[in-house]
């Protein structure tokens, strides 16, 4: 496929996305701040933005395809509202991170790297995130949830989900006000 | 600035937080304004005092009392019975804090400590750069200006401290600043290792968030040693704080004249930059880092060529780590004798270990280099969890070495650990009872690498793959015989052949946890040929 015949929507976010990139045109090497703020934009990096940054950068496809699929951070895949990032390094392993995982696979049915169906929540891993003392430990967006153990983790999962349904209860009952 | 008669210092790190840190200080503040002492009393929030474990943590100064585990309805008792009356408030979990002003300070492990490096991060507000000078820093900067020091002699100090690499390799920093300094070119870099990612590592990220003008000042000293005008900070992007924090300092830095043109009217010049990592172990051996600068794949650069003579864009480049770093103002200020002063002969200064795992007291403690394993496990750590037994500890995270009981009063500095067939690394030490399977941690271990190997190189993409299905093997009770043989000869070739420390060094913990912890393997093997 040629980056110059593909259909770029000309839509805010690509506008964004191509301000950024027009201002950090002079710093050398950009492509990975680039591809970060793009993921910041668009919440992942699907193949038509890789051909957007590719051609503004004047660098291959390739190039670009490869940073994407060699950093943990960046994503081709769309993600649910709150992921779920569940720490393996060796702290937490040794204080039973993989049961913990396993717990939150059964409490989601979904795999490590999966979105559930309602994309409620990607369940994802991590290598270590320095916060060992706390271990075992997840984050749940930004936050960290320390000392768990299966109960806890698969507690504070259902805990997010009720406070939402509440939420979007509270939400409704104010427009109909509203209205 | 204005005059408080007490200060208040609430340390902020994720444990802190998690425990509701900010609530308390929003109730600590809401009852100060209530009896109208907001004028007198101040509240900081401060980086983490390295204590893990004892929920909110109040530090009164300069009564020096510590209140551990604060609850919200704590509060009002404090307020009234410390703040107010000035006397401790009975009743709750509170400990004095040794005289702060000293180098020997206790900060609630059961020890003293010996800070250098962290010795501002959790008695200032790092978010406020009129503190950090009130309490000494930029001293290192202004004294080596003020004098006229000349780049060679900062560098023959540095040198002559004895100042060594604190990310691992241990190589001798004047010597590397010394190289960058006299390789060819007009243009040279400085860049700062912030990428910490040794699963069980968490000091940089501590330094990083208590003290982030010591990174910039000593960044700053490092440039006007090579000759650099810009250095680079690659930064994990797990580390938010961190980054949040460093960047309001630079801001600070800049407007106080501490950075950017003429810096202190030395004529010197010197810009600092964040680059944020995007995950990727490999990232932290520093031609892979350089090449994720560039905004490439972080893929290990064949050495030599080394970084410098040829780092970013080709350029001569001296990398090296937080810690390192963070010990160079101190040494500019108190010079080179004083550093040789703590620690060993051949390993001068202080060395910050995380203690983790099965450990009463987990969390940091920095402490002279050449003290025994088992001071910091039993003497810092507080021993063992629920009067269980030692069985192992893994020294310098997942590339590092398992340990048995018959090691522990190893010396915790490079040389020992050398002649131990260990490593320092990054100086985590994981503490295992006797409980944990050594071959499940191997197995950790050696996902870990699976995973984060870069696959630019056979011996390592491929290695690392067979040493994970022979140890999924063995401990799922499957291990055939010649498996530990295969194994042990498979980490020695891709010691040899990789290209890079990551593939270099799976062959660490798997010979240690094979010769240290040998009947457990054949146990798990033996058992499966006879089934």
């Amino acid at each position: 496929m040629e980056a110059q015949a593909l259909h770029i929507p000309d839509n805010e976010q690509y506008r964004e996305l191509k301000r950024f990139i027009d201002s950090n045109r002079d710093v050398p090497g950009p492509l990975i701040q680039v591809l970060h703020r793009a993921q910041k934009i668009f919440g992942y990096l699907p193949l038509e933005v890789q051909h957007f940054v590719a051609r503004e950068l004047n660098v291959s496809l390739s190039r670009v395809f490869g940073v994407v699929t060699f950093y943990n951070f960046f994503r081709m895949d769309p993600i649910g509202d709150h992921i779920v990032n569940m720490c393996l390094g060796t702290a937490c392993h040794v204080k039973g991170a993989s049961e913990i995982i396993k717990a939150l696979e059964k409490e989601l049915g979904i795999r490590v790297g999966g979105t559930t169906a309602d994309r409620f929540y990607t369940l994802s891993t991590a290598r270590c995130f320095g916060a060992c003392g706390l271990a075992p430990v997840l984050m749940l967006d930004d936050e960290v949830h320390g000392r768990l153990n299966p109960q806890k983790a698969v507690q504070i999962l259902r805990d997010m989900r009720t406070r939402a349904a509440e939420a979007a209860r509270e939400n409704a009952a104010n427009e109909k006000e509203e209205k | 600035m204005s005059v408080f008669r007490t200060h208040v210092l609430l340390p902020v790190d994720e444990g802190t937080a998690q425990a509701g840190v900010f609530e308390i200080k929003r109730r600590l503040e809401k009852e100060l304004d209530s009896r109208k002492l907001l004028g007198e009393v101040k509240v900081l929030e401060s980086g983490s005092v390295g204590i893990v474990g004892k929920g909110v943590i109040l530090a009164v100064y300069p009564d020096r009392v510590y209140y551990f585990n604060v609850r919200q309805e704590d509060v009002p008792r404090i307020v009234d019975e410390h703040l107010l009356k000035g006397r401790i408030a009975a009743g709750l979990d509170h400990a004095p804090i040794a005289a702060m002003e000293a180098e020997k300070s206790k900060v609630g492990l059961t020890r003293e400590q010996r800070r250098v490096v962290l010795d501002k991060a959790w008695t200032v507000d790092p978010e406020n750069i009129e503190e950090t000078l009130a309490a000494g820093g930029y001293a290192g900067l202004e004294k080596l200006f003020a004098e006229k020091t000349a780049p060679e002699a900062l560098i023959e100090e540095i040198k002559r401290s004895g100042l060594r690499g604190r990310g691992g390799a241990g190589f001798p920093t004047g010597m590397k600043w010394e190289f960058t300094r006299k390789a060819a070119g007009d243009e040279k870099f400085i860049i700062c290792n912030a990428d910490e990612g040794e699963p069980g590592t968490f000091k940089d990220r501590l330094i990083l968030e208590g003290d982030p003008h010591r990174l910039i000042e000593a960044m700053t000293i490092a440039g006007y040693a090579i000759g650099a005008g810009r250095g680079y900070v690659y930064i994990r992007g797990e580390y938010q704080l961190s980054i949040e924090r460093l960047r309001k300092a630079i801001a600070q830095a800049r407007s106080y004249g501490l950075l950017g043109k003429n810096i202190l009217e030395s004529g010197f010049s010197f810009e600092l930059e964040i680059k944020k990592g995007a995950g990727a172990y490999v990232c932290g051996e520093e031609t892979a880092l350089i090449e994720s600068l560039e905004g490439k794949r972080g893929n290990p650069r064949i050495k030599p060529p080394y970084p410098v003579t040829h780092g970013l864009w080709q350029k001569p480049t001296a990398v090296n780590n937080v810690e390192t770093l963070a010990n160079v103002p101190a040494i500019v200020v108190r010079g080179a004798d004083w550093f040789r002063g703590i620690g060993t002969d051949k390993c001068p200064g202080t060395k910050v270990f995380t203690i983790l795992g099965h450990v009463v007291y987990p969390g940091l403690v920095e402490t002279d280099m050449g003290t025994s394993l088992r001071e910091i496990i039993f003497g810092y750590g507080g021993g063992i969890q629920g009067g269980k037994k030692f069985k192992a500890a893994l020294l310098g995270g997942a590339a590092g070495v398992f340990l048995p009981e018959k090691l522990l009063d190893v010396r915790m500095d490079y040389e020992s650990l050398k002649e131990n067939k260990a490593v320092l690394g990054s100086g985590a030490v994981l503490v295992m009872d006797e409980t944990t399977s050594i071959i499940d941690m191997l197995f950790s271990i050696a996902k870990f690498f699976a995973h984060e190997s870069c696959g630019q190189c056979v011996p390592c993409r491929v290695g690392t793959r067979q040493i994970l299905d022979i140890i999924y093997r063995i401990r799922r009770g499957r291990g055939r015989e010649g498996d530990l043989e295969s194994m042990l000869a498979l980490a020695e070739t891709m010691f040899r052949s990789s290209l890079c420390p990551l593939g270099q060094s799976l062959v660490m913990p798997v010979k240690s946890a094979l010769e240290n912890f040998k009947e457990e393997f054949a146990l798990a093997c033996g058992q499966a040929v006879k089934s």
